[in-house]
């Protein structure tokens, strides 16, 4: 019988391995995951988990895997791969055969650079004991200091002023958000947090990162000193590519994969945060994504392929941050914009339209309470997926339905 | 014993479109499909509780704002990741130019 190995057990792999019985997969699947857990949604973990100390959120239950027939092994490490004997070794000392193999490793933090491992005031954010950890952390009367102004860190700082602890944020960048999110979004965000109560320091570099038994310190360039109960470090992920790596698979900025998911290598495929792809329509360039809905996705487009459909990444990227009561939700990549239209809606909500020189909608960046731009920015994702070139004026007018721009 | 409520006037729906009804404490969504039929579920996404009303109705699916899960409002069905609880429906008739669902 035909065995599907698929290595790291989180949003993609499994819903790789649920989708590969959806569509008729009839051999073994194994999946393997180092955590304990069986796969969980890692969105909560800076949002509601952190807030309420719930449980970590299943992807799906034990019963489903059992009922699907899938093998998952969690607490064990895959260690090396032998692409020639088609062999997966284990480090519970146990190896398994394959016929196909499916790496969804994702990322892990990046270290901030010059700090050892051994630190009990300075953490990261990527997993649900993360999650337990900062949360036991924080105290109505604690000071929580975060390092890097992207999307974990700023979910960290407002959940972390919900549960009325001290918040400063440190950003090198002169503005918050500055990877793909436009200055006029991320002034509402920064401007959110400091009437929240948050303090948001940009432009300094740090010098360094120290702790002692009392607390934690970090020193700026410019000399000053901020002290802190605690230190979370919030600058970007790194794709787990090592064991691919080792086992000669090309990585380009994650593992490289070709429109079909493949792997350098064959009867190997890649999907989720931990590989690198060429996008459609932004002339096949090479990116790699951490957006849960692309880990999603790409699940089930390797699936697909696994069973041999050959069929290419089609999807536009979309990604969503919720912050106090604002949601910020962008489609599309932003850079290569000649032109951006504003479309002003209720309640202070808005969105950014993104043109390239053409005319082609590109990019939508919206931000709202609630889910006031979901609508929108879904409607302008198909817009940007089918190459629409809107009309601009019609663009800003809130009272035309984009509904009718998708169709024209 | 059926329990029909009025919604709204059938106007005061677009085609291919969902608006909020609130009624005792309880939220739905109510749909006018393309092809012009009315249809009810509940109001709340079986993933994480948020309004369906926000979202999008393409054909005969409703599609979640928040995280995109998608369900058929005809049949209540969830579509696949990351819903995979179904939804509940609710009758529908038109009678004089209004809507009415049945909560029986
Ligand atoms: C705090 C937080 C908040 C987020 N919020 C949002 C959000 O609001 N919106 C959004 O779009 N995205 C968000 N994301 C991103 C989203 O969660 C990721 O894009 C998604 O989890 C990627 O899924 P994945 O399966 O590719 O990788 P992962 O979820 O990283 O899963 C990979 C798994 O593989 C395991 N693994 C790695 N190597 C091995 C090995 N050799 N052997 C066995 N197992 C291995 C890892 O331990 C891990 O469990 C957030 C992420 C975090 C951390
Ligand atoms: S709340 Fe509806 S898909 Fe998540």
């Amino acid at each position: 019988m035909s065995h599907i190995v698929i290595i790291g057990a989180g949003e993609c792999g499994a819903r790789a391995a649920f989708a590969l019985r959806e569509k008729g997969f009839d051999g073994r699947i194994t999946l393997v995951g180092e955590e304990e857990h069986l796969p969980y949604e890692r969105p909560p973990l800076s949002k509601d988990a952190l807030l309420h100390g719930h449980a970590p959120k299943l992807v799906s239950d034990a019963a489903r895997y059992a009922e699907a027939g899938i093998a998952v092994l969690t607490g064990v490490t895959v260690e090396s791969i032998d692409p020639t004997a088609k062999i997966v070794q284990l480090s519970n000392g146990t190896s398994r055969d394959y016929d196909q193999l499916l790496l969804t490793t994702g990322a892990r933090p990046r270290p901030f650079p010059g700090l050892s491992g051994a630190n009990h005031r300075i953490r990261t954010l990527r997993t649900h004991g993360d999650t337990v950890a900062i949360r036991a952390a924080l105290q109505p009367d604690t000071h929580l200091a975060i390092i890097g102004g992207g999307f974990i860190g700023l979910e960290l700082a407002a959940t972390a002023r919900k549960l009325g602890a001290q918040v400063t944020l440190v950003e090198g960048l002169p503005r918050i958000l500055s990877r793909g999110v436009p200055e006029e979004v991320a002034t509402v965000v920064a401007d959110r947090h400091k009437a929240e109560g948050a303090e948001i320091i940009c432009g300094v570099k740090i010098q360094e990162l120290s702790e002692d038994r009392d607390g934690a310190r970090i020193r700026l360039e410019d000399g000053r000193t901020i002290a802190a109960d605690l230190i979370v470090v919030g600058i970007g992920a790194v794709p787990n590519v090592e064991l691919a790596q080792d086992a000669g698979l090309v990585i380009d900025n994650g593992i490289a994969v070709d429109e079909h998911l493949r792997t350098s290598v064959p009867d190997i495929f890649a999907a989720g945060d931990c590989c690198s792809f060429p996008l459609r329509h932004y002339g096949g360039r090479r990116v790699r994504l951490e957006a849960w809905r692309n880990a999603q996705d790409q699940g089930l487009l390797a699936a697909a392929n696994l069973m041999g459909a050959g069929e290419a990444i089609a999807s536009v990227p979309w990604f969503w941050s919720d912050q106090y009561d604002l949601t910020l939700q962008i489609a599309g990549l932003a850079d290569g914009t000649t032109q951006t239209i504003r479309r002003d809606m209720a309640d202070g909500a808005f969105i950014l339209f993104h043109l390239d020189a053409g005319g082609r909608l590109i990019a939508a960046s919206g931000i709202g309470t609630g889910n006031a731009v979901a609508r929108d920015i879904r409607l302008a994702e198909m817009m940007i997926a089918a190459g629409v070139r809107p009309d601009p004026v019609a663009l800003a007018a809130a009272e035309t339905k984009l509904k009718s721009l998708l169709a024209a | 014993m059926s329990n029909w409520v009025e919604v709204c006037a059938t106007d005061e729906i677009d085609e291919e479109d969902v608006i909020r009804f609130d009624h005792e404490g309880k939220t739905f969504a109510v749909y006018r499909s393309p092809d012009d039929e009315f249809f009810a579920t509940d109001g709340l996404c079986t993933h994480e509780k948020i309004h369906l009303a926000d979202g999008l109705v393409m054909d005969d699916i409703i599609e979640c704002p928040k995280h995109n899960g998608r369900f058929s409002y005809k049949t209540g069905e969830a579509k696949g990741a990351p819903v995979c609880v179904n939804l509940r429906t609710y009758p529908v008739k038109v009678e004089a130019g209004s809507v009415f669902i049945s909560l029986a």
